[in-house]
């Protein structure tokens, strides 16, 4: 039991950070009544996200994936090859390890879903603000009262 | 320029919303025409992709010209498949923008630009996520798409558009996060995120992954609520029934057709058919869902008395159609189910499209006021008719043929359940339309008697659509019969995809296909 | 195998009264033009139908391909002796009929006129497609296509009684066409699809090894699925349909919907099952006891009905019954004497329901109880309804005996006395509920009435155009009595293909 409790958590720990940083943000896109809350949730569900993908590409000791000036002699090397590190990349003796560096793909791709993030969440803001204008309120069982007494109305 | 099509059907859609945004600053009235200009181009190019797979096989394209293996490049992959769904995309996307040549007549705000601006990027973002081979490629176009899609839906003048945007973004963001979550293990066992370098992975695996199972399952989980699968369709009737109808009639029609199609891609491309029927064994619940699913969705739909909602809850059981068949793990359900991709976008189109010009030109709403529309809108009414047949499933429209090949697929595999759902739906569909049929044909309040005689002198106001509303609603009405009375060459190329050795692992369906 | 031969007079034919549409609609102001128009789309479609009888006659069979829609499966017309047999009763009396509409639509001022040839051109499309095709799924299109288009013809009035009546319709007839024969069509399909669904003598499904309980729920899904042929527990859409205007009831529910539904049956019985097949299966004796009861209700039911039109619906019911019976006996003569009954009762029925649509034009007189001694007033009409009368009971010198006796003794050569006596005391009582009508019309139970003297001068017959159509088709009850030999030679060409 130890032993699979050390596989399953001790080493994965990042892992199940993401998940519990997850589930807090579900728990609040689901079950809180303000808007603006609701959209907090939904910023750390997507947060947890980034960190899983970004403590993917960490590696024990390794640096940063820029190539120094002293690798001169791997020109042949295209930069393309070391963005392959992952775990299945070959391990020809190149002058460069991939071990050396942190992998830089997940790190590219988080930049990519940040924006994507960001976005969403500005749409997002806009559309309270337009709710807010239509109802004067952003708890969300005070808009229902209003729209069912408006359908009522109508 | 031939081999550049795929990134070209891309860019002009990209360029075009950039050039519509400009223009736009300067003179409102040019970004109708430019908009129109920039569809009509996609589309062009969309046949030029569809005649390339055609006759050369499939496309293999290299964005920046970055070629894998090595090196980081995103790849567009067409196979006749997703050509078909790529023009399906682009068509649809091009008669709702003419469609929409009303609301820029009469909007008298700022909007227009924006507008088109959105419309443009949310027909890139589809087109993208089908011809996209690279799954985080594909995330970031689910995203374009979405978000152009959550600020169209927000513009409805109904104050309840917001609200119902609102949902929608909540469980979009949900539905995206866990697609991207999923792509994230993927990633993790695989080291790739090229889809075919994906499946080679996974093949070498040789199904022994449970990261891979959690995978599959955050990312189905993920696209079932993209495409609003019972019982995560929620956020659907609000969100596509509040927005404006130029709106709606381009939402309706693709969103949840694009993320069957990205479900079926995963399936077949990205997993493997072995590894999703054989190793896993959700085939059954999964159909079972679905058969919950048509039936959930009828049921609704007859209780509506709003004409659009009515709609949506159709969708949501359509979407049942096409998951159960791709489930079934049938050579003729998988068939089915692609076709009926298309012949439920054009179905939905023209369903919305004579909705939004019944809302237009006589304020309709509800259902029981749609009295008298025969006489007062003959030719929308002709048009609604022929898109109301194809979803109650009457050769020779496309809808009857769809049917035809899930049922099939049903019969073959054993899946009695449901081909009786899936004639039980059309059985409430007859129900639901004939409804329609008789209120317009009637009108509201039968006189006792010889009540007819007075129904000629009734002078009405309500006048028939103009042009520009009519040529997408016979357009749509057109290719619903034509998809029909060509569904053999159709399927004749989705078969060549799945059979031949453009969508990888097939063994398990195509060996079922000879029985007869 | 029969010589085959490639044409497309069979999609002309068709497509005729399909393109009778645009001349129709744009001679909308000029109704004269308008009928004029209908009427040459009669003739010339009359001429399409004639021109392939010879050939088929000689024992050939006419094919034409349209689309090849799914892979194994085309849309297809197939000319054989039972289709030419139905295209010919269709085609000649819709000539009649619309003439007789004219006399009547105009008679009573109707409304929307227009559409009413409109539709009325399109049902006869749909007709002559079920007639001419090839195949199941053809035959299903057409079918559906049939429903549609006569539901406003159903509805016409647009009042609350015709609303009723369109939704039954509609729901009968559309319900079990999707609940029960499109699966059926679709298990036919997944089952020999490589057949191309093609009906022929020997019955496409005889070779896919489908035997017992699952033959017999196929069958019966057919039987019940084809819903126009009216057979219990699926008929009452058949007298809620009598609310359209006469020349409706008079084509639609004496001529091509029930016409229709029966004659599809046929086909699933000799060309889907083929009579060799269902004879090795021994399971056509459900349906044939299903019919029997049918023949006896609907008759039963008949008596009752103070209505005319109504009574004459239920008389069809019980008429549409013998076909089924008659090919469900699976002896040769029966079969012939079921597809020559095709054409008897359409004769004779047509020209009672023109009769009764004639009197109303004449006195708005709708129930049988009001027409004691209009004999008087109305003799042609009343003589042609006598003559009509004569042929749905089955009484010489009309044509309905010639089919009667085929089906008579077909059910002796089936060894089912039973059946025998089924089909003699429903003779009972056809004549029991129409003669008396007649009876009646010309010796009134009024004495006043009787007592005065007739003159033609003291006659109010319809229009001209009402009465001069049921003349016709009254004469030709008894042309088909002294020369059927047409008919049955087209109707044992099937037959004789399958010995």
């Amino acid at each position: 039991m130890g032993e699979t409790f050390k596989a399953n958590v001790i080493d994965h720990f990042n892992f199940w950070v993401a998940v519990v940083l997850m589930m807090i943000g579900l728990y609040a896109m689901i079950t809180k009544n303000n808007l603006i809350k609701k959209l907090i949730g939904m910023s750390i569900f997507q947060t947890a996200i980034i960190l899983f993908y970004v403590s993917a590409g960490v590696k024990d000791g390794a640096t940063i994936p820029i190539l120094e000036h002293h690798a001169a002699e791997t020109e042949q090397v295209e930069a393309g090859e070391h963005v392959e590190g992952h775990p299945v990349a070959n391990h020809e003796a190149h002058a460069i390890n991939p071990d050396d560096y942190s992998n830089p793909l997940p790190h590219v791709l988080m930049l990519t879903a940040i924006v994507v993030g960001v976005a969403t969440l500005g749409v997002a803001l806009a559309v309270t603000q337009v709710i807010y204008k239509n109802y004067g309120t952003l708890e969300e069982d005070e808009i229902l009262a209003k729209i069912k007494a408006a359908e009522n109305d109508g | 320029m031939a081999e550049q099509y795929p990134i070209i059907v891309l860019l002009v859609l990209l360029f075009g919303a950039l050039l519509v945004g400009l223009s736009g600053m300067v003179d409102r009235r040019v970004c109708f025409p430019l908009a129109v200009t920039a569809l009509s181009l996609a589309v062009v190019v969309s046949v030029g992709i569809l005649q390339q797979v055609i006759n050369g096989g499939v496309i293999r394209y290299f964005v920046g010209g970055w070629s894998r293996p090595v090196g980081i490049g995103i790849e567009l992959r067409i196979d006749t498949i997703n050509a078909l769904v790529l023009l399906t995309i682009t068509t649809v996307g091009l008669l709702t923008a003419i469609f929409s040549f009303r609301r820029v007549q009469e909007d008298k705000t700022e909007k227009t630009p924006l507008f088109y601006v959105l419309y443009l990027l949310l027909i890139m973002g589809l087109s993208g996520m089908v011809i996209s081979g690279d799954a985080f490629n594909l995330y970031v176009l689910l995203e374009v798409s979405s978000l152009t899609s959550y600020a169209l839906i927000a513009m409805g003048k109904s104050r309840r558009a917001a609200t119902a945007a609102f949902s929608y973004i909540i469980m979009g963001t949900i539905g995206a996060s866990f697609y991207l979550l999923g792509v994230g293990y993927l990633y993790l066992r695989t080291g790739t995120l090229n889809m075919m370098e994906i499946h080679q992975a996974i093949l070498a695996l040789d199904g022994s992954s449970s990261t891979i199972v959690v995978a599959f399952v955050l990312i189905l989980v993920g696209l079932m609520i993209k495409m609003a699968f019972f019982p995560l369709f929620g956020w659907l009737p609000n969100a596509y029934s509040y927005c404006p109808s130029s709106t709606s009639c381009v939402v309706a029609p693709l969103m949840t057709k694009v993320g069957v199609y990205v479900m079926i891609r995963m399936m077949l491309t990205v997993f493997g058919t072995e590894w999703v029927f054989e190793n896993l064994q959700y085939a059954q619940w999964l159909v079972g869902m679905a058969i919950v699913a048509i039936l959930a969705g009828s049921v609704m739909a007859l209780a509506q008395v709003e004409l659009k909602k009515m709609f949506c809850y159709l969708i949501v059981a359509e979407v049942g159609y096409m998951v159960g068949g791709a489930w079934m793990a049938n050579h003729w359900g998988m068939v089915g189910a692609i076709y009926h991709i298309m012949s439920d976008a054009f179905m939905t189109l023209c369903m919305f499209l004579a909705a939004g010009i019944f809302l237009k030109q006589a304020g309709v709403v509800r259902i029981d006021q749609l009295d008298g529309m025969f006489r007062k809108m003959p030719v929308t009414m002709a048009g609604f008719v022929v898109g109301a047949l194809a979803m109650i499933g009457i050769p020779p429209t496309c809808g009857f043929f769809s049917k035809l090949y899930l049922i099939r697929g049903g019969m073959e595999s054993g899946h009695w359940g449901y081909v009786v759902a899936l004639l039980i739906s059309s059985l409430v569909n007859a129900v639901l339309f004939f409804r329609i049929f008789e209120i317009a044909y009637f009108g509201k309040k039968p006189a006792e008697g010889h009540g007819h005689h007075e129904n000629h002198s009734t002078v009405s106001v309500i006048k028939e659509a103009n042009v520009s509303s009519l040529v997408p609603l016979l357009a749509s009405a057109a290719i619903i019969v034509l998809l029909g009375i060509f569904n053999s060459d159709i399927v004749e190329l989705i078969e060549r995809a799945l059979n031949g050795s453009q969508v990888i692992g097939m063994n398990v369906l195509s060996g079922k296909g000879g029985q007869g | 195998m029969p010589e085959v031969i490639q044409t497309y007079t069979p999609l002309w034919a068709c497509l005729t009264a399909l393109l009778a549409v645009i001349p129709i609609l744009l001679l909308r102001k000029e109704s004269f033009l308008r009928e004029g128009a209908t009427f040459v789309a009669g003739v010339v479609m009359l001429g399409f139908v004639i021109s392939m009888v010879p050939e088929v006659l000689s024992g050939k069979v006419l094919e034409c391909t349209l689309v090849q829609i799914t892979e194994d499966v085309p849309i297809k017309f197939r000319v054989d002796g039972l289709g030419m047999l139905f295209a010919l009763v269709a085609s000649s009396l819709w000539i009649v009929t619309s003439l007789y509409s004219v006399g009547y639509m105009r008679g009573l001022k109707e409304h929307s006129q227009t559409r009413f040839f409109v539709f009325f051109a399109v049902s006869l499309t749909a007709t002559m497609g079920v007639a001419f095709a090839g195949n199941l799924l053809t035959l299903y299109l057409f079918y559906e296509m049939l429903s549609l288009a006569t539901w406003p013809l159903v509805t016409h009035h647009q009042d609350k009684e015709a609303r009723g009546g369109g939704r039954k319709y509609l729901a009968y007839l559309l319900g079990t066409s999707v609940g029960f024969a499109l699966p059926a069509l679709i298990f036919c399909y997944v089952k020999a699809s490589a057949t191309g669904l093609e009906f022929s003598a020997a019955g496409f499904l005889a070779g896919t090894g489908i035997e017992g309980s699952v033959a017999l729920v196929l069958l019966l899904l057919f039987t019940f699925g084809f819903s126009k042929a009216g057979l219990m527990p699926f008929h009452s859409w058949l007298p809620g349909a009598m609310v359209a205007p006469t020349p409706v009831s008079a084509l639609l529910h004496a001529v091509a919907v029930v016409k229709v539904g029966v004659f599809c049956i046929i086909r699933v019985f000799t060309g889907v099952f083929g009579l060799e097949f269902l004879k090795t299966l021994d399971i056509a004796i459900v349906v044939s006891w299903i019919a029997a009861f049918t023949v006896i209700t609907s008759s039963l039911i008949a008596l009752t009905q103070d209505n005319l039109k109504r009574r004459l619906a239920f008389s069809t019911i019980g008429q549409l019954a013998y076909i089924i019976l008659g090919v469900s006996l699976l002896e040769d003569r029966a079969v012939i004497g079921s597809m020559a009954h095709i054409a008897m009762h359409a004769v004779g029925k047509i020209t009672l329901f023109m009769c009764a649509g004639a009197i109303f034009v004449a006195t708005g007189k709708k129930y049988v109880s009001q027409m004691d001694g209009l004999g008087r007033k109305m003799p042609l009409t009343f003589i042609a309804f006598t003559i009509g009368a004569l042929s749905v009971i089955g009484l010489p010198p009309t044509g309905g005996l010639i089919s009667k006796f085929y089906l008579v003794t077909g059910a002796m050569d089936a060894g089912q006395p039973l059946l025998v006596t089924v089909f003699l005391v429903s003779t009972l009582l056809n004549a029991a509920y129409l003669l008396p009508i007649a009876y009646h019309a010309f010796f009134p139970k009024d004495r006043q009435l009787s007592s005065q003297p007739f003159s033609w001068k003291s006659t109010a017959e319809a229009p001209w155009a009402a009465v001069l159509p049921l003349c016709v088709t009254s004469i030709l009850a008894i042309v088909l009595f002294l020369q059927p030999q047409v008919l049955l030679k087209l109707a044992s060409l099937m037959v004789g293909d399958a010995g």
